[in-house]
């Protein structure tokens, strides 16, 4: 896919307001009054919103989306983790492999799944859904929601570092394509392990971040009141993203996700399926020249993302100001 | 190994006092081991690749001693020292911005970035190397380090060339925020490719590394290494203790729990080292010759750039 069409399309400027951007929004709603849309949020208003208790969560959208869910359980060599769910389901007309971050909505159901913190189990039952989707050429879609990898003595022990690693290589080098969608907290590594996807589409009020505002703040401001701060300076909001040319479309969210939960998952699938019909167009199972070519389309997607500048020999340049977007 | 004691002219031991506080004396003429407490006469230590004689413990390296104390004398060619570091959010923390700490570090290391790339030699045998400089910024990730090694091992495909990570390193860079956390996904994505080419990718871990680092291209390897005691992990031991509250075992995390673990291949003690490599790279030097080359180098323009020139070494 041509990315710089695809933030052309997106319909957030580059400051990271919302634009009046018509076109963009019909194709990516239908319904909704872009006039009508809310002023921004702040950065830390909307790790609130992406943390809400009662924001719909992965389970949610494979209920509202997709029919004959098969839960596909394990990863053959330890355990099951029930923060990360995986399975078989039908998605506008076609089998699809889903994968998501599992919260709970209840005290006891967070505990049982970790409060969507996965285990090296998680990734590796990932790994194994992978593989298994790549067999039968089923594409992937995967829903992104957690506070961040399980930081315990247990995980360390089973390898967490090299679960995500190696849940990154399977991303990066499937065989069938793939949409990632971050509908709550993209909370670093732990989401990435599950986000190294064809497209990354990323709900209004989610957010997405290398270290948590609290643990940014804790490090760099010795202060982990200033998470509001942190979380500002991060650039985590999805607009930002878009404009970073890191997510490729935001689903807006007319009134915060919870607020209107199915009203906001049928807004998200409509943007997930045609991302994945248009993928499926472009790499047919049945053409043996796709797998290369959608390969090649993701690691170049991922090859240019990063800012730096060439200094020539003598050196002694300045820092510019870089281009942005 | 016959010449490795008798390179210090390459070492260039630098004790950063912001990280060790209590092993720099001043004018550094003696070091402390913060293991046994010894003191070592600094030149001394440095002879003995900065491996403390009486208790083993394995001083940290700058990257530049790492590549006098691995590579061929003179065989070291740098990649991409042009490739520089940018300010794409504008970041300020409590302590300024992170343009005055980039340049604070680039004065104080001598380094313009926290990992140094290139082609060298071991015992003869050609490689590319790919080493953190914890000094700068505790090695953290960001997009100049992506980038750069993402450039190496292109090349590696490109020209058939084994390549060598030696990771030392705190995590993904905060300062750059997502794009950081996106450098796991490219560094990895390349080493996908560098394996579809059947170029072998050996990695070194060495103390201390976790987070980002440990997380994506340092695990994604043919061979993992580790030094004796490093510390390597994905969460580091302060969190684990705070989240869990639990006491942490003792050893937690050191190169010895992997190894028992299952998480690297082989502990190997600094001296060793080059025999060691030396070794493997014969190994896999018949199945490097067979390598299928991939149009290596791709040279995407970046996301968010200024291109001062296209200058590109090797």
């Amino acid at each position: 896919m041509d990315t710089s069409t695809s933030r052309r399309s997106s319909p957030w400027s580059r400051a990271g307001l919302p634009v009046a951007d018509t076109a963009g929004a019909d194709v990516l709603l239908g319904v909704i009054d872009v006039d009508a849309a809310p002023p921004r949020r702040s950065a830390w208003d909307r790790v609130k919103l992406a943390r809400h208790p009662e924001r719909p969560h992965a389970i949610d959208y494979l209920r509202e989306l997709t029919i004959d869910f098969v839960e596909l359980h394990g990863d053959r060599a330890f355990g099951d983790d029930r923060a990360l769910v995986g399975g078989l389901a039908r998605f506008d007309g076609r089998t699809v492999m889903v994968l998501g971050h599992q919260k709970g909505e209840t005290t006891k159901e967070n505990l049982a799944r970790n409060f969507g913190m996965a285990r090296p189990e998680g990734y590796r039952k990932a790994q194994r859904l992978l593989r298994h989707a790549e067999k039968f050429g089923f594409p992937v879609l995967t829903f992104i929601d957690t506070p961040g990898a399980d930081p315990g003595i247990g995980s360390e022990e089973r390898g967490q570092a090299t679960a995500i690693a190696e849940g990154l290589l399977a991303m990066a080098d499937l065989a069938v394509p793939s949409v990632a969608v971050v509908i709550g907290e993209g909370g670093s590594g732990g989401a990435l392990a599950v986000g190294v996807a064809d497209r990354i589409v990323m709900l209004e009020n989610a957010v997405y971040a290398v270290v948590s505002p609290e643990g940014c703040a804790t490090i760099l401001w010795k202060d982990a009141a200033r998470a509001p701060e942190a979380a500002e300076t991060m650039r985590i909001t999805a607009e930002e993203l878009a404009a970073f040319g890191i997510v490729d479309e935001v689903v807006p969210e007319r009134v915060p996700a919870h607020e209107q939960p199915r009203e906001t998952i049928l807004a998200t699938g409509r943007v997930l399926a045609r991302h994945l019909r248009e993928l499926v167009e472009a790499y047919p199972a049945a053409d043996p020249e796709a797998v290369p070519r959608l390969r090649d389309a993701r690691y170049r997607k991922f090859r240019r993302i990063g800012a730096w500048r060439e200094a020539r020999a003598d050196d002694g340049v300045p820092l510019d100001d870089a281009g942005v977007g | 190994m016959r010449d490795f004691f008798h390179r210090r002219g390459a070492f260039r031991p630098r004790l950063a006092d912001d990280q060790q506080p209590d092993q720099a004396i001043p004018e550094d003429l003696w070091t402390k081991c913060p293991r046994c407490h010894e003191l070592q006469y600094t030149k001394e230590l440095e002879r003995n690749a900065r491996v403390c004689p009486k208790c083993s413990y394995h001083f940290r390296l700058s990257a530049r001693a790492r590549v006098g104390l691995l590579a061929d004398p003179d065989s070291f060619v740098e990649w991409d020292p042009e490739v520089r570091p940018e300010d794409p959010l504008r970041f300020v923390d409590g302590s300024g911005s992170y343009l005055d700490k980039l340049a604070r570090t680039e004065a104080k290391s001598g380094e313009t970035e926290a990992l140094l790339t290139g082609r060298a030699a071991i015992e003869g045998r050609p490689l590319a190397l790919a080493v953190c400089d914890f000094d700068f910024m505790g090695a953290s990730m960001g997009s100049v380090f992506g980038e750069k090694l993402v450039r190496t091992a292109e090349r590696c495909a490109e020209l058939g060339l084994p390549l060598l990570t030696v990771s030392a390193s705190g995590g993904a860079r905060m300062h750059e925020g997502l794009f950081s956390l996106m450098q796991m996904a490219k560094t990895v994505a390349a080493l996908a490719r560098l394996g579809r080419a059947r170029v072998p990718h050996f990695s070194l871990l060495v103390d201390p590394c976790y987070g980002g680092v440990t997380a994506s291209y340092a695990t994604v390897a043919d061979v993992i290494l580790a030094e004796p005691g490093a510390l390597i992990g994905f969460a580091g031991p302060r969190v684990i203790e705070q989240i869990t509250k639990q006491k942490l075992p003792e050893g937690f995390q050191t190169a010895e729990f992997l190894l028992e673990h299952g998480m690297v291949d082989l502990i190997v003690e600094r001296g060793a080292l080059r025999a060691g490599l030396a070794t493997l790279l014969a190994h896999y030097a018949p199945a490097v010759e067979q390598q299928v080359p991939l149009n290596g180098h791709l040279h995407e323009p970046a996301l968010v750039a200024v291109v001062e020139s296209g200058a590109a070494g090797g």
